[in-house]
């Protein structure tokens, strides 16, 4: 079994504390949405698994191999992210073929198909490229590559709607022709809420859950009705928050819902995967 | 405001309703192939996993059978099945909801009978 196994990582920058004591395992062939708030800590853990940062404790390894300066460790897997690390001055088409060196399973022709389909010239500078095209570039490298973890940071930055939706696509259809783990970190939520599988967020640098997309999404639900009716179901409820319009209440709950008939006046409803997010990552 | 089931229609539940639509309007005809998992996800952007427990649940309904290394099928009878199964939800959740929301407007039963008799005269037009 193919694993990334994060073990205890901690990682500080000067006086702030990125990571406190992550502990985690990605499974192999899943979709993973790496989820949270600006500075919450999700590049940095990418970062770390790929080695562009080292922890100050803990320790990464990948398909059972400690990542620490380990290149056979590094093969197993791709982090696109808003880094550059291509030479000034390669095109694209070089470019490709200069993954192919470090990918052996890199399919060429299968980036120049993705090329086509997304519009980007294969002669085109690296350093030339729009935003948009920066990231398309990226993404074709990305899932061309054909390692058993592939980690996607913010991975459709600057790209339009159609660009948006063709990825997602590509995505789905790269993942069943040759499955592999995505982990992807990303703040358009709603558009990736269909696509993953597994869900973690984290916040202020650390894991507040782990867990599968159908179980997280049966565990939140928003109960509205008048202020005191809501207040009283409240009672010995985990709450995370509550919206009060005049005398309208609605409040959010983290639980199992009991399937006894509410109290008249009371209606439930059930909470997306970003309205869900956004509460357990308030405050 | 609808009530929970409706507003909270998890994805694989849409997956096979979906089909089953397909299948009532003659778009998947008895005995043919629908689309594969892999199709189905890249269609509506969801995890494969989604669209095979979407496709699963036809299968155990009987609506759609598996032919081994080629693919799902839809049943001989399928819309006829799903029709009866709908008859049933139909009374169960349409007509609960039609009739809570009646006493939440304190609507009588008369008046609610004589506005679906006018709601069909206007659907006839």
């Amino acid at each position: 079994m193919k694993t990334i196994e994060v073990k205890g990582i901690s990682k500080n920058f000067k006086d702030t504390r990125a990571l406190d004591n992550v502990t985690l395992t990605f499974k192999e062939n899943r979709i993973y949405g790496l989820l949270g708030r600006n500075g919450a800590g999700k590049s940095t853990l990418l970062n770390l698994i790929s080695n562009r940062l080292f922890p100050d404790s803990g320790s990464i390894c990948v398909c059972g191999e400690p990542v620490m300066e380990n290149d056979r460790a590094l093969s197993y897997l791709f982090c696109m992210s808003d880094q550059d690390l291509y030479p000034e001055g390669m095109r694209v088409e070089a470019a490709f073929q200069w993954s192919g060196v470090f990918y052996p399973d890199f399919d060429m022709e299968y980036a120049k198909s993705l090329s086509k389909k997304f519009g980007l010239r294969l002669n085109k500078k690296i350093k030339n490229l729009s935003t948009g095209y920066a990231s398309i570039f990226k993404l074709i490298v990305a899932l061309s590559c054909n390692v058993p973890f592939v980690l996607l940071d913010e991975p459709v930055l600057g790209l339009d709607a159609n660009h948006r939706d063709l990825f997602y696509r590509e995505l789905l259809d790269a993942y069943a022709n040759n499955p592999r783990t995505f982990i992807i970190s990303t703040h358009l939520i709603e558009e990736v809420a269909g696509i993953i599988e597994q869900v973690v967020i984290i916040k202020e640098g650390k894991v507040i859950l782990n867990d599968s997309m159908e179980n997280v999404l049966s565990m939140g639900y928003c109960i509205t009705g008048p202020v005191a009716a809501v207040d009283s179901y409240a009672a010995g409820k985990k709450l995370l928050g509550e919206n009060v319009l005049g005398g309208l209440k609605s409040a959010y709950f983290w639980g199992q819902y009991d399937t006894d008939p509410l109290p008249q006046g009371l209606e439930r409803s059930s909470l997306d995967l970003q309205k869900l997010f956004i509460e357990l990552t308030n405050a | 405001m609808r009530d929970e089931i409706s507003n909270a229609v998890p994805i694989y539940l849409k997956v096979a309703e979906k089909i089953e639509d397909a299948i009532l309007s003659g778009a998947f005809p008895e005995d043919t192939q629908v689309p594969s998992t892999t199709e189905i996800s890249i269609h509506d952007k969801i995890n494969p996993a989604t669209a095979l427990k979407g496709v699963n649940l036809l299968v155990e309904n009987g609506v759609l059978y598996k032919k081994r290394g080629v693919g799902m099928f839809v049943s001989p009878g399928a819309a006829e099945k799903i029709k009866q199964r709908r008859k049933e939800e139909f009374s169960k959740n349409y007509i609960r909801d039609l009739i809570l929301e009646a006493q939440k407007l304190s609507l009588t039963k008369e008046e609610v009978i004589s506005l679906i008799e006018r709601g069909y005269e206007n659907e006839n037009h």
